[in-house]
């Protein structure tokens, strides 16, 4: 089986030079155009009806992000489309798109050129079209709102789709001028707002296809088990069972073994596995204890760390300076917990197999799901997602969905229950991190000795450099000559992956929440003492162009500060915390304002974010992201662990996961700093910075130090 | 055979009567605006009212619901424009969406008692619907958008 692996930053990259250039070379066949009154495609992305209606493809999953709302308003905004107008299609998985993998917050970052170009180009063939039929200078021509016009001449693109569609879609265009831009940078509802508030919004779980069985799988409940042996008796008498099916795993992308269950309706199916008699071949050892000790002694020492960085002479710097501070952070594993429980429907039949999946990973998925059910015809429709943050990247859910279906002849839906998805996944990782670090004689850094420890999601992944998915970059410390940073990866039975903001959730924890002690040792502000850290036009450059400029990190920090009222009285017994870090290309500052209830756990009353990520395509939709990215990063840090007994996981459902509740939200304010500089991410930024903002607030108040997660054990 | 009505029509429905009515509403009627969250009765993407009343329909068995009248998100009206619904939109509430016609349909229960209900009413009522994309500040802010109108 070939199967595509692809690590969050090599996604990134690949995602980025992917997607150059993808637009203008390929054309839509025309006889892709099947029946009267269809719509005419102009290019990749668009197709206009004789009725005016533009409808863009959407080529990257939406699992809240937005997508399907930012993504059609960069094209319609260079089409110079009327908005009203605009409708989606989800796209199926195509080549013709480029990567379809949606993650890493770069969706908006890395179509925004394809997309505008797509725009414009769709803009100038409908010109060409006018100028042609009224034979003018198509120089002379202007566009608005869907209307195309020269002087008293006027068409709107529906009288204009035939024949533009028979343009050729040219090779370069004109991009619009940012200031002239009347759909980006405005708020926009979201396009599936009326679908979503009538139920009609159509996710994996709501697939039917003619014909279709209901699965449920009983997985090894401890990690790395095989099926011994299955008396399927009882679960064959249940009214509605129809096969009983033993999985293999399939490697690390889906290291389930389990039994299959395929029945006539979901209870059947559910009620089937719960009469299933399984034998597993092993019990397991591993336990959160164990794992914490192992951590903790590799950065005392032990371990055999992997040194990254190492600037300067750390050790003089360290045994010169006038204080040394020395701390242990440490996180435990999370799941997802996405609210649409992981289901997969498939169809294997002679010809192929078809999928329609809620999935992040579309082309990853198929490659894997038709591997190991034997086929390279492989189609995908992608649905909505309810929720992925990264979980919904892996193909597990749809390789069994495949396999599945080839043995029971039908199609098939497998659906997960929340024990299996919170006991099934792909977690983010522990680790723990041992910072030395010390001031020189006027409070400025003198040395910086991180050592990380914990098992890598590219350990549990098999492919490149264990470090390479766990250490922080460059970018993510201020400048400090003497700076050394290790990792040492810890073996673990947990699969690991990716989880919203991935390692930046723990590196921001531990590299602010000890910027915020060494700044109470300097006896300084802590915001002061960051902002003392940010050299005046210190830019980080690649291949000529400007990847970071702490600039922009210093203008959140001070908008941050301002908007959060810094340094102003509060109500007694309320404190303020302070965090920012840079991530996914964006910039983003929290202020969290704490009180602690007479159990000592905190209330989190208002969070103050900053954020730069250039353009807002939708601002809208970016406060959205940041408000969700907090919540998610705040339930971690409050109550969120996974921890594992005998090989398995512990928790099950939302009594013992929690998420937080209504009550415990805080009003989050969101500061978008206007921007010319093209979209940078804004998914995932908003989650690092909010657990050390809370801990550096609960500092003081009580004077004591949070270093492990979560807050409340 | 069971007798139901929902969203104002009567339906005998031949699901096993210990199945969850959340099952019968996807599976047998093919009415999906119903979400399957956690089947325990935990997070409320599930909730439907059952005379007037907000039910997890993932842990109520069918039999239990016999003869009641049943509302789900596709019968909260006609062609989308209850307050809430109208409210939900207006602010941008759904991120993703997966839970979000349970937590209008337990606005709705709300609303029917409390036409202006404070913060700590609407967290009271609505601190059983749990959302992962974050989005409750935006659904408060609707609750009393959509309060303003009724």
């Amino acid at each position: 089986m070939n199967i595509v692996k692809v690590s969050r930053r090599d996604f990134v990259k690949l995602t980025s030079a992917a997607s150059a250039g993808l637009v203008l070379g390929l054309q839509f066949p025309r006889s892709a155009r099947a029946a009267e009154g269809a719509p005419f495609p102009l290019g990749t992305f668009v197709e206009v009806g004789t009725d005016g209606i533009v409808t863009i493809y959407v080529s990257k999953s939406d699992m809240g992000q937005g997508v399907r709302t930012a993504m059609p308003m960069i094209v319609a905004e260079e089409m110079d489309a009327n908005w009203k107008n605009v409708r989606i299609r989800q796209a199926d998985l195509d080549k013709k798109y480029g990567r379809m993998g949606t993650g890493g917050s770069s969706s908006v970052r890395t179509m925004w050129t394809p997309l505008r170009q797509a725009g414009a180009a769709a803009r100038a063939m409908l010109v060409s079209a006018a100028a042609a039929k009224w034979s003018v200078d198509p120089k002379e021509i202007t566009v608005s709102k869907g209307v195309v016009a020269h002087g008293a001449k006027k068409a709107t693109f529906g009288e204009l789709a035939e024949a533009a569609a028979k343009v050729a879609v040219p090779k370069e265009v004109t991009l619009k001028d940012p200031a002239k831009f009347t759909i980006v940078g405005k708020k926009a509802n979201r396009l599936d707002n009326p679908d979503l508030v009538v139920g009609k919004a159509h996710y994996g779980i709501d697939v039917r296809v003619p014909g279709m069985l209901y699965a449920t799988v009983l997985r090894a409940p401890v990690f790395g088990a095989k099926v011994a042996s299955v008396d399927d008796t009882k679960a064959k008498a249940v009214p509605g069972v129809k096969h009983i099916v033993r999985l293999e795993p399939h490697g690390n992308e889906a290291p389930w073994a389990g039994v299959g269950v395929i029945a006539t309706s979901t209870w059947a199916a559910m009620k089937g596995r719960d009469a299933l008699e399984v034998k597993w071949d092993k019990t397991g050892d591993e336990t959160s204890a164990k794992l914490s000790a192992a951590m903790l002694a590799a950065v005392a020492g032990g371990g055999n760390p992997k040194r990254i960085r190492n600037d300067g002479d750390v050790d003089a710097a360290l045994s010169s300076a006038a204080k040394t501070l020395e701390a242990t952070y440490e996180v435990p594993y999370l799941a997802h917990a996405t609210m649409e429980p992981m289901n997969a429907t498939a169809s294997y039949t002679a010809d192929g197999l078809e999928l329609w999946l809620p999935t992040q990973f579309a082309d990853w998925n198929a490659g894997a799901a038709g591997g190991a059910a034997g086929t390279k015809n492989v189609k995908v429709h992608v649905t909505l997602l309810g929720g992925g943050f990264g979980r919904r990247a892996f193909p597990d859910f749809a390789i069994e969905a495949a396999l599945l279906s080839k043995a029971a002849g039908a199609p098939v839906k497998v659906q997960w229950t929340r024990e299996d998805d919170m006991q099934h996944d792909f977690y983010r990782p522990a680790s723990v991190h041992r910072v030395v670090a010390a001031l020189d004689a006027h409070g400025k850094i003198a040395a910086w000795h991180h050592r990380m420890a914990g098992p890598a999601i590219n350990s549990w992944m098999g492919q490149g450099d264990p470090a390479e998915s766990e250490v922080f970059d460059k970018e993510q410390l201020p400048p400090i000559a003497n700076a050394r940073l290790e990792f040492a990866n810890v073996d673990s039975v947990v699969p690991r992956g990716w989880w919203r903001s991935v390692e930046n959730t723990f590196n921001a924890f531990a590299v602010q929440s000890m910027m915020d002690e060494l700044a109470h040792a300097a006896g300084k502000d802590p915001i002061e003492f960051q902002l003392s850290l940010i050299p005046a036009g210190y830019k980080v450059e690649e291949k000529g162009v400007v990847t970071y400029d702490a600039d922009r990190l210093r203008r959140v920090i001070e908008l941050a500060r301002e908007k959060s009222r810094w340094g102003k009285p509060l109500p007694a017994g309320r404190a303020r915390g302070f965090a920012a870090w840079y991530s996914f290309h964006s910039y983003v500052a929290e202020v969290a304002e704490v009180s602690l209830d007479k159990n000592g756990v905190p209330r989190v009353h208002r969070v103050v974010t900053a954020i730069d990520c250039g353009i807002p395509v939708n601002p809208d939709g970016v406060a959205a992201q940041v408000e969700g990215a907090i919540v998610y990063g705040l339930t971690a840090a409050l109550q969120g662990a996974i921890t594992i007994e005998g090989g398995a996981v512990q928790q099950s459902n939302f009594h013992d996961y929690p998420l937080l509740t209504i009550d415990r939200m805080p009003v989050v304010e969101t500061h978008i700093v206007p921007s010319t500089a093209a979209p940078t991410g804004t998914g995932e930024p908003g989650t690092p910075p909010i657990a050390p903002a809370v801990t550096n607030a609960m500092f003081v108040l009580t004077g004591k130090r949070v270093r492990k997660l979560p807050i409340v054990a | 055979m069971t007798k139901l009505t929902i969203n104002g029509k009567a339906h005998e429905v031949h699901s096993e009567p210990d199945t969850p009515l959340l099952w019968v509403l996807r599976d047998e009627l093919a009415m999906t605006g119903t979400k399957f969250g956690c089947g325990r009765g935990f997070c409320g993407s599930c909730t439907v009212l059952a005379n007037g009343e907000p039910i997890r329909s993932c842990s109520t068995a069918l039999q239990n619901v016999a003869g009641k009248k049943i509302l789900t998100i596709e019968g909260l009206s006609p062609n989308g424009a209850h307050p809430l619904q109208r409210a939900w939109q207006a602010e941008n509430v759904p991120q993703c969406g997966y839970c979000q016609a349970g937590q209008i349909m337990s606005a709705a229960a709300l609303l029917m008692k409390n036409k202006k209900p404070t913060d700590e009413q609407i967290d009271d009522a609505m601190g059983g619907n749990l959302c992962r994309c974050g989005t409750y500040q935006r659904i408060r802010r609707a609750i009393h958008r959509a309060a303003e109108e009724v």
